[in-house]
């Protein structure tokens, strides 16, 4: 570890210094070569080639077939990764994803605020412990949470409404939770927790001073809030959207626990790659992945710009 | 193969072929073929043995394998088939030691297990895969040919002409009904369209991902005017059932079954009638019937690794597994209620478990619904482009 206080060192512990810090980022750099740059220069290679077989023959001694094939770079998997059930799953998850992360962004920062603003020291360690809680609780255990709930056959909730209030929540409420309205409310339950979380911090950071001085400059309470206190905060806003998105867009196993035929880019990923019916479709996987980091990717790319933007006010 | 309730998450495949990447980078030599060890009498290789007699016989296999001391199995889930009780009689009757990889993984895990860990001595030696995918991989060169003893006994059409692979076990699509909560169990298919039902009748899974779900759709189809070549009126039920709001579409496992999420399940007879035995011990009663107007049955099949790095263990393993002993794989298969695939034969020659033969649902077969692999393709092309605008909303 070097430390940087002995500003004037001569030319050679410079150097010595510029090698440590060299090593030093080495366990980062080969872990973000290993698990980020092979698997995608691996995907985006996977995604480009089809093998197509020309015949197989027996060799009558060992029994074994030799088989003839073509491997060779196309568009093949991409276009069918945009057709039929694909494309189906494409949309889906987009619209799932950009759902859940609207509203999850709206509860979350109005939940965040209230909690901010509160007097009572203890209420906000609870819920900021609970949320840190709930906002990594998911696969099994929540998919299996919510059908005991809101399960149409059994879960208590519905049985409930049912017995006490004649409401049916599939017919009446329309929550049915294979489909898109129950999964919206699933991911809810994880996704508002997160926001609260990124977003505590960023409302905490809005200085009591700036609406002193705003006051004093003669604003009400709203205009503060839509001059001075919005704009701070929009960016951090719109970057913890971007993040609840991407969360909701990669999120699988509770989608699959609860309705595995839920068409979701990343269950369509799951049963080419490691599933009993579809063999030999390693390269249509690659191609989704290859979906799936194209819509990521822009966002990302907003998502840093959006960071150097929130950290001008609330660093 | 299999598709249990399975835990997996995101990003695990991509941690485990990391996993793999890595452990090739330390893969031994270890893995050479322990029969051809010049310190032992026989010098029979067994990784190129077509038959236990081919190599010097039985005795001379047991030997062999015993000497290697290890099988590595895949995907062979305990609680699935009997495969607990199957491999550890495996492992008291010979003294090998059992390796089991990933025992809920899939079959498309299984081929992608013996590609990736290729040379290593952690490869698994034997897989037990869906059939489309022993076609596919004996085309690609990963199995070695082995005709078993019995090789007589198991009927044509469920094996390799060169001994590639060979169907195991299997059982026909099943309708399982919770006979506690629902006042008369479906039958038939033709008995499920039926609005008492509403929300009840789900299948094991996505047909697109879970063999069970695609062969239940195939039964569907047969009850309702399709064939080996049209799957389509299955797909074409299903979304009748879901406009009438009688499908259900909630995963199943055995957690929805115990809680009556799932009252009415399409899956294969030998896993209904275990979920019937855990039922039971809940005080409620899980009623199985094969449906006479759509019955499919599908079988899996073993195969031995090309590379397998015990080679006379793998070769013994399949001995043991098609044997028609009280204690071998047969007999071991139907006590978990699934048909091995000798069972004509073994009924034929009275080496049927009688008692757990009972047990079994009673079906009356004389032709029974075996799909070329070009119709199982076809069959699978029609799922994948149709199945999710038939369940959508």
């Amino acid at each position: 570890v070097t430390d940087g206080h002995e500003a004037g060192g001569t030319g050679s512990t410079r150097s010595r210094r510029a090698s440590l810090a060299w090593l030093g980022l080495t366990p980062f750099f080969t872990y973000v070569t290993l698990v980020f740059l092979v698997p995608i220069g691996f995907i985006l290679f996977q995604a480009f080639r089809r093998t197509t077989t020309t015949g197989v023959t027996r060799d009558p001694v060992t029994q074994q077939f030799v088989k003839h094939s073509e491997t060779s770079f196309t568009f093949a998997n991409i276009q069918d990764s945009l057709e039929g059930i694909y494309r189906t799953s494409l949309v889906t998850s987009v619209k799932l994803s950009a759902i859940t992360a609207i509203l999850g962004a709206v509860f979350g920062v109005l939940l965040a605020a209230a909690v901010v603003s509160s007097s009572s020291q203890f209420l906000r360690q609870v819920v900021i412990s609970a949320a840190a809680v709930t906002a990594n609780f998911g696969g099994i255990p929540l998919a299996f949470l919510f059908i005991a709930t809101l399960d149409a056959n059994s879960g208590i909730v519905t049985i409930f409404l049912q017995d006490h209030l004649g409401i049916s929540l599939q017919d009446d409420l329309h929550v049915e939770l294979p489909e898109l309205s129950g999964l919206c409310v699933v991911y809810l339950y994880f996704l508002i927790p997160l926001m609260v979380l990124v977003m505590a911090p960023a409302l905490e950071g809005l200085k009591p001073q700036w609406a002193e001085a705003a006051e004093n400059l003669g604003a009400s309470r709203w205009t503060y809030w839509r001059l001075v206190a919005a704009p701070v905060l929009l960016p951090s806003f719109l970057g913890a959207v971007l993040l609840l998105f991407c969360s909701a867009f990669s999120a699988y196993a509770t989608t699959y626990a609860i309705n595995s035929s839920f068409p979701l880019i990343t269950i369509r990923i799951d049963a080419v790659l490691s599933g009993n019916v579809l063999p030999g479709q390693e390269n249509l996987g690659a191609a989704l992945a290859l979906l799936m980091i194209v819509v990521v990717l822009p966002l990302t790319v907003i998502y840093q710009l959006l960071q150097r933007r929130t950290s001008r006010w609330l660093a | 193969m299999h598709t249990p309730p399975r835990t997996r998450l995101a990003g695990t495949a991509a941690l485990a072929a990391l996993g793999l990447a890595l452990a090739a980078c330390g893969s031994d030599n270890s893995s050479a073929p322990a029969a051809t060890d010049s310190s032992s009498t026989t010098t029979t290789d067994w990784s190129t043995a077509q038959s236990a007699e081919a190599g010097g016989g039985m005795e001379a296999l047991v030997a062999a394998a015993k000497k290697e001391g290890t099988l590595n199995v895949i995907a062979l889930p305990p609680s699935w088939a009997n495969y607990a009780e199957i491999i550890s009689t495996f492992k008291q009757k010979y003294g090998i030691k059992v390796n089991s990889e990933n025992p809920d993984g899939a079959s498309a895990d299984e081929i992608h297990a013996l590609k990736s860990t290729k040379g290593q001595s952690s490869a698994p030696d034997v897989v037990d895969v869906g059939n489309s995918y022993a076609i596919s991989g004996a085309q690609d060169g990963l199995f070695a040919p082995y005709q078993v003893a019995t090789w007589g006994d198991i009927p044509d059409g469920q094996k390799d002409t060169g001994g590639l692979w060979t169907s195991d076990y299997g059982g026909y699509i099943s309708i399982g009904c919770n006979a506690t909560k629902v006042q008369t169990c479906p039958k038939t298919i033709k008995e499920l369209d039926n609005p008492a039902y509403k929300n009840m009748v789900a299948l094991n899974g996505d047909p697109t991902e879970s063999n069970s779900a695609f062969q239940g759709v195939w039964a569907l189809a047969l009850a309702n005017g399709g064939s080996a070549d049209d799957i389509q009126p299955g797909i074409d039920f299903v979304k009748k059932l879901n406009d009438e709001g009688i499908f259900n579409k909630t995963q199943v496992t055995p957690a929805t079954v115990a809680s009556g999420a799932t009252p009415i399940v399409l899956d294969w007879d030998y896993l209904n009638v275990a979920e019937g035995t855990e039922l039971a011990k809940k005080n409620q009663k899980w009623e199985v019937n094969d449906p006479a107007d759509g019955l499919v049955s599908a079988y899996y099949a073993q195969a031995i690794s090309r590379s397998a790095p015990h080679p006379a263990a793998a070769r013994l393993w399949e001995e043991y597994l098609y044997s028609q002993d009280p204690d071998g794989g047969q007999n071991l298969w139907l006590k978990g209620y699934a048909r091995p695939i000798e069972l004509v034969a073994m009924q034929k020659a009275g080496t049927a478990d009688k008692a757990a033969l009972a047990k079994v649902p009673p079906v009356n077969d004389p032709n029974p619904f075996v799909p070329t692999q070009d119709q199982v393709t076809k069959a699978t092309d029609t799922v994948t482009k149709n199945w999710s605008a038939a369940v959508a909303g």
